[in-house]
Formats: C-alpha cells, sequence, structure tokens
C-alpha cells in the first residue's frame, strides 16, 4: 500500500482493509474469490473504472478464499459482492455482477 | 467494409471524381491504373462490357462508371453497398456481422462467421463466457476431458474464437434498435451498426419472485452454489427445484453444507438419470434429504441473513419451516430478449426462429436477425445445443449476407451491355 489512490485495482488483506477503507474517501472493495466465475466476468469493469476515477476512487479487491473475516463483518454471503465506502463508512452494497453503468452510477452517487 | 476496385486513367476527370466520392464516404479502394498497360485495358473492357473509364467494381460486383456510383448514392444506396458505418459524427462502429453474447452458441457463431470471412463483432455483454462459467463439471461436452470444468471450457471457446478474425468487445448492448437498417446497438461504452445480426443472449437464473427472496439476496438467497457455497460450510442449506440445475446444485452443496434439503414442487425429478442416481446416493448417505409437493412460501431470516424457509404442501396446503442458511434458487431460467421486446416475435420470452427443414432455421421473425442458444430454446439448453445453433446461426447469416451483397448490385447493368 504505497500510492494513496492508484489507477488500477489494488489487492487488500483482512489486515489492512480498515487502513484502507479509511484513508482514501472513496473506496470501491470488491469480495471476489479466483474460483467465482463472475467475479471473474467483472473484473476488467473494475479495472476500467479503477483507471477512469483515477484518483477520486480507490478499487480494492479482497480474495474471500483467503480472507474471511471482513466478508463476514460485512454480511457478505454470495460473490461478486461490491461495497462502496464513502469516508470510511459503507454507502453502498451491489450484490452479482453488475454492469458498467450500474457501477458508475453508484459511485456517482457517493460522489455527490 | 466491401473490397472496392476501380480502373481508372491518367487525365480522367470522373476518375478523380469517383475518386473523391469513394473517399468522402471514407471508403478504401484500389486502384487500377489502365493507362498504359493493355493488358488491364482488355481485363476491364471483358469484366465491365465498357470500354469507358472509371469502371467500379465492389464486392466484385459491377456498378459502372461515376455516373452509376453518384446516382447509388443520391438514392442512399451507396452507404449500404459499401458496407460503411453510419456517418462520422453519429460515432457507431459498423460490422458486417455482430453476435451478442458469449456463451458456446456465440462463440461458435462466431468462430464459423469468421471462418466464412464475415469479420464478426462479438459483444460479450457482462457474464462473459454465460452461464457455464458459474457451473463446475460439463460431463456430457463430446470430447471434453474427464476433469474439463465449465469455466475452463468457455475459456477454450473463447481461446478458439480468438484464433479466427473475430473482433472481441468487452461492452453490454443496453438497447437495440431493428426498425432501421442498418440495425442499431447502442451499447454502455459505445454505439454500432449491424446488417445482420445473431442473438445470443442466453438466459439468466429465476428467481421465485418473493418479496422476501428480493430481500435476502446476497444475504443467504444465491443462484449460484459455485459462487456462494463457499459461505456455507458445515450449514445447513436449501435447493429449490427438481430439473439439471437443482440437482448439480444439490450435488455440489452436498460437499460442503452440513444438509441440503432440496424443495421441489412435483413428486419426481426432471433432471438427467445419472444425475438423479447420484442425489439418491447422497441421500441414502443422509447428507440431503428431499421435500416433494412443495414450494416455498417464505424466505426466513433476520438481521444477519436468511435463517430458514416456509414450505407448503401443494396437496394439503400445510406449510413447516425449514432451518438453512443459505437458499438456492434453480427454479429454471428466463432467456435474456427483454431489449427486443416489440420488436422481435417472441413466444413465453423466448425468440421464435424458422426451423423446418428449408435452411434459414434460426432466422426470426425479421430477415437479417438470428438467434442461437438458450434465447431461442426453452426445451434442450445444452451446451451442445446451443453450440450447434450457434453454427446454423452463422450459416444462416452468411447466406443472408451474399444475398445482400449480390441483390443490392445494380440489376440493370451487366456485362453484355
Amino acid at each position: 500500500m504505497t500510492a494513496v489512490s492508484t489507477n488500477e485495482p489494488i489487492h487488500i488483506t483482512d489486515d489492512d482493509f480498515d487502513t484502507v477503507v479509511k484513508r482514501d474517501d472513496l473506496v470501491l472493495v470488491d469480495f471476489w474469490a479466483p474460483w467465482c466465475g463472475p467475479c471473474l466476468a467483472i473484473a476488467p469493469v473494475l479495472e476500467e473504472l479503477a483507471a477512469e476515477y483515477g484518483d477520486t476512487l480507490t478499487v480494492a479487491k479482497i480474495d474471500i478464499d483467503q480472507h474471511q473475516m471482513k466478508a463476514s463483518t460485512f454480511g457478505v454471503r454470495a460473490i461478486p459482492t461490491l461495497v462502496l465506502f464513502k469516508g470510511g463508512e459503507p454507502f453502498d452494497t451491489l450484490v452479482g455482477v453488475q454492469t458498467r453503468s450500474s457501477l458508475a452510477a453508484a459511485i456517482d452517487r457517493a460522489r455527490g | 467494409m466491401s473490397e472496392i476496385l476501380i480502373y481508372t486513367k491518367d487525365y480522367c476527370g470522373f476518375c478523380a471524381r469517383a475518386k473523391a466520392l469513394l473517399k468522402a464516404k471514407g471508403a478504401d479502394f484500389t486502384e487500377i491504373d489502365i493507362t498504359r498497360d493493355a493488358g488491364l485495358q482488355a481485363e476491364m473492357v471483358e469484366r465491365s462490357g465498357r470500354r469507358t473509364v472509371p469502371q467500379i467494381f465492389i464486392d466484385g460486383h459491377h456498378i459502372g462508371g461515376y455516373d452509376d456510383l453518384a446516382a447509388l448514392d443520391a438514392a442512399g444506396e451507396l452507404r449500404r453497398l459499401l458496407q460503411l458505418a453510419e456517418p462520422a459524427n453519429d460515432g457507431a462502429s459498423h460490422h458486417r456481422l455482430i453476435i451478442i453474447g458469449t456463451g458456446p452458441a456465440g462463440y461458435t457463431a462466431a468462430i464459423y462467421a469468421a471462418r466464412a470471412g464475415l469479420e464478426p463483432a462479438v459483444i460479450t455483454g457482462v457474464e462473459i463466457g454465460g452461464q457455464l462459467t458459474t457451473t463446475t463439471e460439463v460431463e456430457n461436452w463430446p470430447g471434453g476431458d474427464v476433469t474439463l470444468q465449465g469455466p475452463e471450457l468457455m475459456e477454450r471457446f473463447r481461446d478458439h474464437a480468438e484464433r479466427f478474425d473475430v473482433a472481441l468487445i468487452r461492452d453490454h448492448i443496453r438497447s437495440a434498435d431493428l426498425s432501421r437498417r442498418p440495425f442499431r446497438l447502442e451499447g454502455e461504452t459505445q454505439a454500432y451498426t449491424a446488417d445482420s445480426l445473431i442473438i445470443a443472449t442466453g438466459a439468466t437464473a429465476r428467481y421465485l419472485g418473493l418479496p422476501s427472496e428480493a430481500g435476502f439476496k446476497g444475504r443467504g438467497v444465491s443462484a449460484c452454489a459455485t459462487c456462494d457455497g463457499f459461505f456455507f460450510r458445515d450449514k445447513p442449506v436449501a435447493v429449490v427445484g427438481g430439473g439439471n440445475t437443482a440437482v448439480e446444485e444439490a450435488l455440489y452443496l452436498a460437499n460442503i453444507a452440513s444438509h441440503v434439503t432440496l424443495v421441489h414442487r412435483r413428486d419426481a425429478l426432471k433432471a438427467e438419470r445419472i444425475l438423479q442416481d447420484r442425489l439418491f446416493t447422497k441421500v441414502s448417505q443422509g447428507k440431503v434429504s428431499i421435500l416433494w409437493d412443495h414450494k416455498v412460501d417464505e424466505v426466513l431470516g433476520n438481521e444477519t441473513g436468511v435463517t430458514g424457509l416456509r414450505v407448503r404442501h401443494v396437496g394439503t396446503g400445510e406449510t413447516q419451516d425449514l432451518t438453512a442458511d443459505g437458499v438456492f434458487i434453480a427454479i429454471g431460467h428466463d432467456p435474456n430478449t427483454t431489449l427486443f421486446a416489440g420488436q422481435l416475435d417472441r413466444d413465453g420470452g423466448y425468440l421464435r426462429t424458422k426451423g423446418g427443414l428449408a435452411g434459414n432455421a434460426t432466422e426470426t421473425s425479421l430477415p437479417g436477425v438470428f438467434a442461437a442458444g438458450d434465447v431461442a430454446d426453452p426445451v434442450y439448453r445444452q451446451a451442445v445445443t446451443s453450440a450447434a445453433t450457434g453454427a446454423m446461426a452463422a450459416l444462416d447469416a452468411e447466406r443472408f449476407l451474399a444475398g445482400l451483397t449480390a441483390g443490392g448490385a445494380p440489376q440493370t447493368e451487366t456485362l453484355a451491355a
């Protein structure tokens, strides 16, 4: 975790989850796993959004196969689940495959 | 884009005007200057039956001279003949053939269309690879390895398509206008036009439609055991349904969950025999129990998520509550056809295709629009049948496009002139 916001998704763990979510104003957390087909299907869209929103959005991916604590904390029982954090607090939750526009709409709502 | 050939000579004003018109349309053309080559002059006369320049050919069909070209342009025909995109300010990218969807039908259509030289564009949709990406073993793909997995099979499909001249476009179509030609599609990132379409948008898991079910979606209600079964290790779960998907999900979950209850509204399963046999083995081992003749009244839960199901006997109306941390809905699929509502004939949501023995079996109610795979199949819905209809749709589209090019050329200009 060096850069504050990057133009590509970062990978986070249970350990640095809170640090990242509280550090950056707008963080889209992707609860995913490598064996989840729909998670892999939306990965390129997340990469695009990370590039498009640049410094205004951090896209953080947490592999729930490795890290289950935070998934449990936030009641994640399906993947992909995308939780958008604003100012360190959950602002919006989207479950399942999302279109680029539905994600962008959620991000834009959070940006106000 | 069409192949355009223009025979010219030096100091030929009409040649310059013809070239300028083609350039203005953004068309690339091959110029054959016959000024100093008797052989080429003879070739032009033989091919066109005329002794004047320019002589223009589009995809091998004789158009004529500059006046003929200009007349086609004035009639609004030229752009279609040249297979060009709409005017540049429109921003739409044009393709002769667009295939929507990346399941077995979409990729197979792409392979066949590319090999036919149609340079198809495939628009992937959000669920790249389609329904098979949420499955595990694929045991009925002919020639497949014993260990073949759904996601792996779909990667192989993609790799195979990419071996040929296929433009894979990662976009999701939001609306379609089939009332105009070329057809127009609005994606999330750009607009597209196409002379022909293969719709292979597949189907999506159907939910029960209960408010309590919607409320717990992602918090215990799921339609994808391979995605979400992970969260229910050593916990009781329920699967609703009685077809292949339901039994496959129950079998998958039986290895993860503490117990699986299959809730089915009938007294017999529709799943393949081999799957039923495996399920009954799990039943005899006590890992799975089957609740026959019951349907779901309500998904029960609290702030942490799903805690159970209230089910009702379809005969007696008697209800009982089951304990389950997860509920997997596998009651069938709905075809993804809302884009085409009111534009193409549908039957129960499925796109209606011609069928029959006369060829063109995959054509929808609109010439030039073809459908393949689950989007037009309420009955078979197999990877292999989807792939098969994908191939058929590509062959049908090839014939349609060939007719468009041949029929589009002016009939009055024959070589016997």
